[in-house]
């Protein structure tokens, strides 16, 4: 992150107010999400909206861009109230959302989907040699190598944000709106990301920019609003805030101790040997021991190969070569299943993609890992209900009502489902790939918390994560990978973003595994 | 972290709040619509006979239907169905007519011809479904390809011509479809049965809930340590018992197969599961909603041979409508359009 140069809000540009939302209110049903909530845009300011999930701050740009119509009050443009009936409306006045989950055709080009429904024709073909340079002028402004030939299935997820941020920039957008941006980006994406922010607000472009990642909003933004429970709690110049003072704000409490205490043990006995696991072109002779009670991360950029290696480690993926014991015993695990008799369980990060089953409700969902368990001929609905009971108790998942789509859910109770599902199995080593993407930082902590009981309990964990606060907070020892190998194992002081960066990118420890003290 | 207020998650409310069920409900309240209808055109329509009529005529569509429920929630689509009841026709004609000469035109020659039946419906099924899973070849093209041969080859089988089952064995056959136990007819029974056995596993069994859960996400079927390859072939497997079924009450009726037999069955039984509700796409399956759908179908051409008002030729156009109408109410789309 840059250093906090608060962009000073120049008189001339004050009350340049673009889109004012006045008092909006806005229910669903029986549910109401928004009470009155006004908030200013300002040509040329980057403004934060700051919230955890399910404060409404989705519902309130999608009623500012046109997706939703607020139940209540009105929105204004250039000092006079619109409508826009629709996003197509919203994004002719130059509003333009970029959604948090990508809304990109997997099946076309880069090029065809920044133009897509706005296609530039010459008679009445399609102009392809425009099309293909102005879309890679637009790459190139954004310092993204992607081929604007390339598939978009091809593409990884940080370059689809890229691609779909291209996009909004191809629309001329003076009024841009970005929900959760940086969800998927690696550090180097965010800088490049945070620079176009920039180059656009110089531009007097009005910006509106969603995220509960403080650090971020010191970045980038000029000015704050804090929602909370659906309510304006305070719109306040970035520089006046500390980020405790936005957490507290945010939260409605002080958050007293982000992560559990932690008392590793590095003598308890050994549950997990991984020996020269390989998988073609992706992980190269992986080793490594996991100890009871211990959370055991994995630290490494995007590519590294570390969902690569754990997904080998379960039987999702091929290993080309490699053994696995289990308590000092050799198992064959080449199947989900497999390691699920192992007493391994897998958390996925794509928790959307591969976690959950959006359109039905929580109980199918809980059950679905450990289905045996609720009677092999016949389900016993009882037991599940039971089971529900007790997971939405445990894991503290808050949901509106029981019979509702997890999809409609948040984040953060998505992934307490998901957990509360995992740990259905019983099992004696979860891996958890990226456990608080996306997700508020009450939860995130409440999140710590149980992965902490986890191991209190004897069980042990495997954590892959992207946030080095997380890295650091949770795990007793850190794996390095970088290009396919366990660069180093990190352990004490050893543990620290210096080392972890060093590791990661190959400086230190490029053959086999070091270990730091 | 007790003391802070509850957000709860806002949930979207898909419908507003009309308390008619729609998605549930629907086929049931077209059905009755239709009897309605038709008492209002003819008295003869709720005559014990006419009723008996159509409900015998719904089974063989709806048992096939009933399997295509298993088929289509767990997100597959099975088109051979028609050709594979056509195929298993010819087949037990000609294995039984062979029989006649050692056997004698007694019940052991219907049961074979009934066993040789299961087995090509379970293998047949099977086959589609390994295939499709097995060779990561979409459930689709498999099935249009299989429905391709087992239709030429009851073609061929038949020598181009029509099978005919052998005189006597017919009289031995004949009260599978044409009997009765307590005034219910037999086709009717069954179909019952078979409904009723869908519904358990369908709803009630972990195999149940693992197509509803490969049909609305097979990765996160796959994530959640279900083999997914093997619930989708039993699935197939599960589509050819129920032809195998359908076409042991089916031979008895007419005592023939050609290479006509079963044609279109494939979309009448398509048609059949998505009017009751079960989606397309997979995920979401209803089996009384495909039984409902299956008796839909049959009642709308009985209407039409009840009434001058509507040429018999063109049944198929309004069981066209019918589906068409029936899938955008199920959506729901048109209220919640009103309701904004």
């Amino acid at each position: 992150m840059t250093d906090a140069a608060v962009h000073a809000v120049d008189p001339d540009q004050e009350g340049r107010v673009r889109l004012s939302g006045r008092q909006i209110c806005k229910s669903f049903g029986s549910a109401q999400v928004l009470f009155d909530v006004s908030i200013d845009l300002h040509a040329g300011e980057v403004h934060a909206l700051l919230g955890e999930n399910g404060a409404g701050k989705s519902t309130l740009v999608k009623i500012l861009s046109g997706y939703h119509q607020p139940t209540s009050g009105e929105l204004i443009l250039d000092q006079a109230p619109v409508q826009f009936a629709d996003s197509e409306v919203g994004e002719g006045h130059g509003v333009i959302l970029i959604h948090q989950e990508l809304n990109l055709a997997e099946q076309l080009t880069v090029e065809e989907n920044i133009f897509l429904g706005r296609e530039i024709k010459r008679g009445w073909f399609l102009d392809k040699a425009t099309m293909r340079a102005q879309a890679q002028e637009l790459l190139d402004q954004l310092q993204c190598d992607v081929d604007p030939r390339a598939r978009i299935r091809d593409l990884a997820v940080s370059d689809r944000q890229m691609v779909e941020i291209a996009k909004a920039l191809s629309k001329k957008a003076d009024i841009l709106i970005l929900d959760e941006p940086t969800a998927v980006l690696t550090g180097r994406e965010v800088e490049i990301l945070f620079d176009q922010i920039r180059r656009l607000r110089e531009q007097g472009v009005a910006i509106l920019y969603i995220s509960h990642k403080l650090d971020e909003i010191k970045a980038i933004a000029d000015r704050v609003t804090v929602l909370r429970d659906g309510r304006h709690i305070t719109t306040e110049t970035v520089a006046e805030l500390e980020k405790d003072d936005m957490a507290r704000l945010m939260v409605g409490r002080d958050i007293k101790q982000m992560f559990p205490d932690r008392v590793p043990d590095h003598s308890a006995e050994i549950v997990l040997s991984v020996r020269d696991v390989s998988v073609d072109g992706q992980v190269r002779d992986a080793s490594f021991d996991l100890r009871r009670g211990e959370v055991l991360g994995f630290a490494g950029i995007v590519g590294a190969g570390r969902t690569a290696l754990m997904e080998a480690i379960i039987g999702l993926r091929e290993r080309s070569s490699g053994r696995i014991e289990r308590n000092g015993e050799p198992v064959k695990i080449n199947s989900l299943q497999d390691a699920k008799k192992c007493g391994i369980a897998y958390l996925t990060k794509d928790r959307k993609g591969s976690g959950l089953l959006l359109n039905m409700d929580m109980r199918p969902n809980l059950t679905l890992l450990a289905l045996e368990k609720f009677g092999r001929v016949f389900i016993d609905r009882k037991a599940e209900e039971t089971a529900l009971e007790t997971a939405i108790e445990a894991f503290d998942i808050r949901a509106a009502d029981r019979k509702s789509k997890v999809g409609d859910f948040s984040g953060g109770n998505q992934q307490k489902l998901l957990l509360a599902k995992v740990m259905e199995t019983d099992p004696d080593i979860v891996i958890i790939d990226e456990p608080t993407r996306g997700i508020d930082i009450g939860t995130k902590s409440e999140i710590y918390h149980f992965i902490g009981d986890l191991t209190d309990r004897g069980k042990s964990v495997i954590l892959l994560s992207s946030e080095m606060p997380e890295m650091l907070g949770l795990s007793d020892r850190i794996a390095v990978m970088a290009g396919g190998r366990i660069t180093g194992i990190l352990m004490g002081d050893g543990r620290n973003e210096h080392e972890i960066m060093r590791h990661a990118t190959g400086i230190s420890g490029k053959q086999g595994a070091s270990v730091h003290e | 972290m007790s003391s802070v207020e509850r957000n709860e998650a806002p949930t979207k409310k898909t419908s507003g709040g009309f308390s008619i069920d729609f998605k549930a409900l629907g086929p049931f309240l077209a059905l009755v619509g239709l009897f309605v209808l038709g008492t209002a055109i003819n008295d003869a329509f709720l005559s014990g006979g006419n009723l008996s009529n159509i409900f015998t005529r719904a089974a063989f569509i709806g048992i096939i239907a009933v399997g295509a429920t298993f088929v289509i929630t767990a997100g597959g689509i099975d088109l051979s169905v028609g050709s594979m009841a056509a195929f298993i026709s010819g087949a037990m004609i000609v294995v039984m007519n062979g029989l006649v000469e050692t056997l004698g035109a007694g019940v052991e020659t219907v049961l074979l011809g009934v066993v040789l039946s299961v087995i090509l419906g379970i293998g047949a099924g099977a086959i589609n479904g390994l295939v499709s899973t097995k060779g990561k070849i979409e459930a689709f093209i498999v099935t249009l390809g299989t429905m391709g041969i087992y239709r030429s080859l009851v073609t061929y089988m038949a020598d181009g011509g029509t099978l005919s089952l052998d005189f006597d064995i017919r009289g031995v056959y004949r009260p599978i479809y044409y009997g009765d136990i307590l005034g219910i007819p037999i086709p009717v029974l069954v179909f019952f049965a078979v409904a009723v056995a869908g519904y358990v596993l369908l709803n009630m069994t972990p195999f149940g809930r693992k197509c509803f859960a490969i049909g609305s996400n097979e990765q996160v079927a796959r994530y959640s340590a279900i083999h997914v390859d093997r619930i989708k072939t039993l699935t197939y497997v599960i589509q050819g018992l129920c032809v195998s079924i359908a076409t042991i009450i089916y031979v008895p009726r007419l005592g023939s197969a050609s290479s006509s037999t079963g044609v279109l069955w494939e979309l009448e039984a398509i048609a059949a599961v998505i009017i009751g509700g079960t989606m397309l796409k997979g995920g979401y399956g209803r089996i009384w909603g495909t039984v409902v759908g299956a008796i839909m179908l049959t009642t709308i051409g009985n209407i039409l041979n009840l009434t001058d008002a509507i040429s018999n030729y063109l049944n198929g156009a309004v069981q066209g409508l019918i589906i068409i109408v029936a899938v955008f109410l199920q959506r729901g789309d048109w209220r919640r359009k009103k309701s904004k």
